[in-house]
């Protein structure tokens, strides 16, 4: 990903030097008081972005390991309400999604006799918390599953029910395989978080949009867009190695 | 068919009475009667995959028995979760592979249970592990990782965590298997111990030389059923059935 900015880099230079009108980077040039005033507009999207895509990632964190367990259950019953949980949605497209929960669930409610809107920060959260959790459960389960037998087996022995169990021996010993994949989700809900502005969330995408009718100056805006974006996946990526480091000293500890 | 010296008293520790069990349609236990009184120590033999292990762990109820029953201190075992808790609590084990916690010390290792299932505060489990690490002769490890002790400590710190439980039997899936040569003395000396100071025990294992110290009873297994069962004397001395005699004679000649 770097090596890509490297490219992007002199590119974007030699475009910025051309003397052909074509270009026209100074609506994003921070030295100009009116690129100034564009950048900030483009960066103010920001704070909605990791908001949205926080409060998701902990949703589906939560959500995951609720849909996983039943997967790891000894009856065929409860299997099968994760594998149709996790089949039915990791099928359906984000965006159909986001349409449904932003636009279908409100009438759901309505028909119960509940009022409850569904503003587009919340049918954000709740689309991209839903879809993601279909992956956080496959990856606890996997995490789960690669914990040997024996210490549950063990810890049932010592009196443990099957909640203790889960809270003091399993958990704590699958977190150290669970987390780095978990938080590669986590980039994946920030991407996703782009799909918001179709609803009206004024996150990155949507501030760009706004710019770019204003100004018709898509692809410098939309540049400077996908640089937002690949700044922020950077910075996740380095806390995950952060992590990754961090968990393996724990382990020979 | 099976011998039984021993008299068979209505209190019996651990009472097996006809149980079968099936993998599918591999039928790896047939009509398994065993009677374990308090205090005394039987000691399971036979050749792999003859079923000795799951006896063990069916007493746990770790498998399920689909015919039969067992009774562990007056408590049938059934699916009833009460049943298989009160029986539990009453019932240690001990396992070929540890299987320690690796991500707590050894302290946290032996209090969890008495905290997290007993419900006894963190100071008064402490003490009580303690108690039983000096009884297994590690209290010098308490807070070190399991990792970073060798097999025969690891199997001491797992006998020490069993007993934490204060369990009325304890169970051992050939606790030796896994050791190197060198450490199974060391935990064979703490099971000698224990045997000793009374604890009812069944142990699964092929160690004769232990066998022939501690077992009041000896119980030998093969292709899912006992063939042969009795006192260490008679057991060792004149065993009856050829295939008693032959594993024997195979697992005796070094």
């Amino acid at each position: 990903m770097k090596k890509t900015l490297i490219l992007l880099l002199p590119l974007l230079a030699l475009a910025g030097c051309s003397s052909s009108s074509t270009w026209g980077w100074y609506v994003i040039n921070p030295l100009t008081p009116s690129g100034w005033v564009n950048v900030k507009f483009l960066i103010s999207g920001m704070g909605d972005t990791i908001l949205i895509s926080v409060i998701a990632a902990a949703i589906s964190i939560g959500l995951g390991l609720i849909v996983a367990l039943p997967g790891l259950a000894k009856s065929r019953g409860w299997r099968m309400v994760n594998r149709i949980y996790v089949e039915f949605i990791r099928s359906i497209p984000l965006l159909p999604m986001l349409f449904w929960v932003f636009y279908g669930l409100p009438i759901i409610f309505r028909e119960m006799g509940m009022n409850v809107p569904i503003d587009p920060f919340w049918g954000a959260i709740i689309t991209l918390a839903l879809s993601d959790s279909a992956f956080t459960a496959e990856i606890y389960r996997a995490g789960i599953q690669s914990i040997a037998k024996g210490q549950t087996e063990a810890a049932q022995t010592i009196g443990l029910n099957y909640l203790q169990t889960m809270r003091y021996v399993i958990l704590p010993q699958a977190i150290r395989r669970i987390l780095p994949p978990l938080a590669n989700q986590f980039i994946y809900i920030v991407k996703m978080s782009a799909f918001a502005s179709v609803i009206g969330m004024q996150e990155l995408t949507r501030r760009a949009n706004e710019l770019v009718v204003s100004e018709y100056r898509p692809l410098e805006i939309y540049t400077l867009l996908i640089l937002e974006y690949l700044v922020l996946v950077l910075i996740i990526s380095a806390g995950v190695r952060w992590l990754e480091r961090r968990m393996g000293s724990d382990e020979r500890g | 068919m099976p011998r039984t010296t021993q008299p068979q008293p209505a209190d019996a520790a651990i009472e097996l009475a006809g149980v079968n069990k099936w993998y599918g349609t591999f039928h790896v236990l047939k009509d398994i009667n065993l009677s374990i009184r308090s205090g005394e120590k039987v000691v399971i033999c036979g050749p792999s995959g003859s079923g000795k292990s799951t006896v063990v762990r069916c007493i746990n109820r770790l498998e399920e028995h689909q015919k039969g029953s067992i009774r562990v201190d007056g408590i049938e075992l059934t699916n009833d979760p009460q049943s298989v808790a009160a029986i539990r609590s009453d019932v240690g084990m001990v396992f070929q592979q540890f299987n320690l916690f690796p991500h707590l010390t050894v302290l946290e290792n032996l209090t969890l249970g008495p905290i997290k299932a007993r419900g006894i505060s963190k100071s008064e489990a402490e003490a009580k592990a303690m108690h039983y690490l000096e009884r297994v002769h590690i209290p010098d490890q308490a807070h070190k990782r399991p990792g970073q002790l060798s097999g025969g400590q690891q199997q001491r710190v797992a006998i020490a965590r069993s007993l934490c439980m204060e369990p009325k039997v304890l169970l051992f899936d050939e606790p030796t298997s896994a050791l190197d040569p060198e450490m199974i003395s060391e935990v064979l000396d703490v099971m000698v111990e224990l045997a000793e100071e009374g604890m009812t025990m069944v142990v699964v294992t092929h160690e004769m030389g232990f066998a022939r110290k501690v077992a009041d009873q000896m119980v030998f297994m093969d292709a899912g059923e006992i063939v042969e069962q009795g006192p260490p004397e008679e057991f060792f001395g004149s065993p009856r059935s050829p295939r008693c005699q032959k594993f024997l004679s195979q697992i005796l000649q070094h």
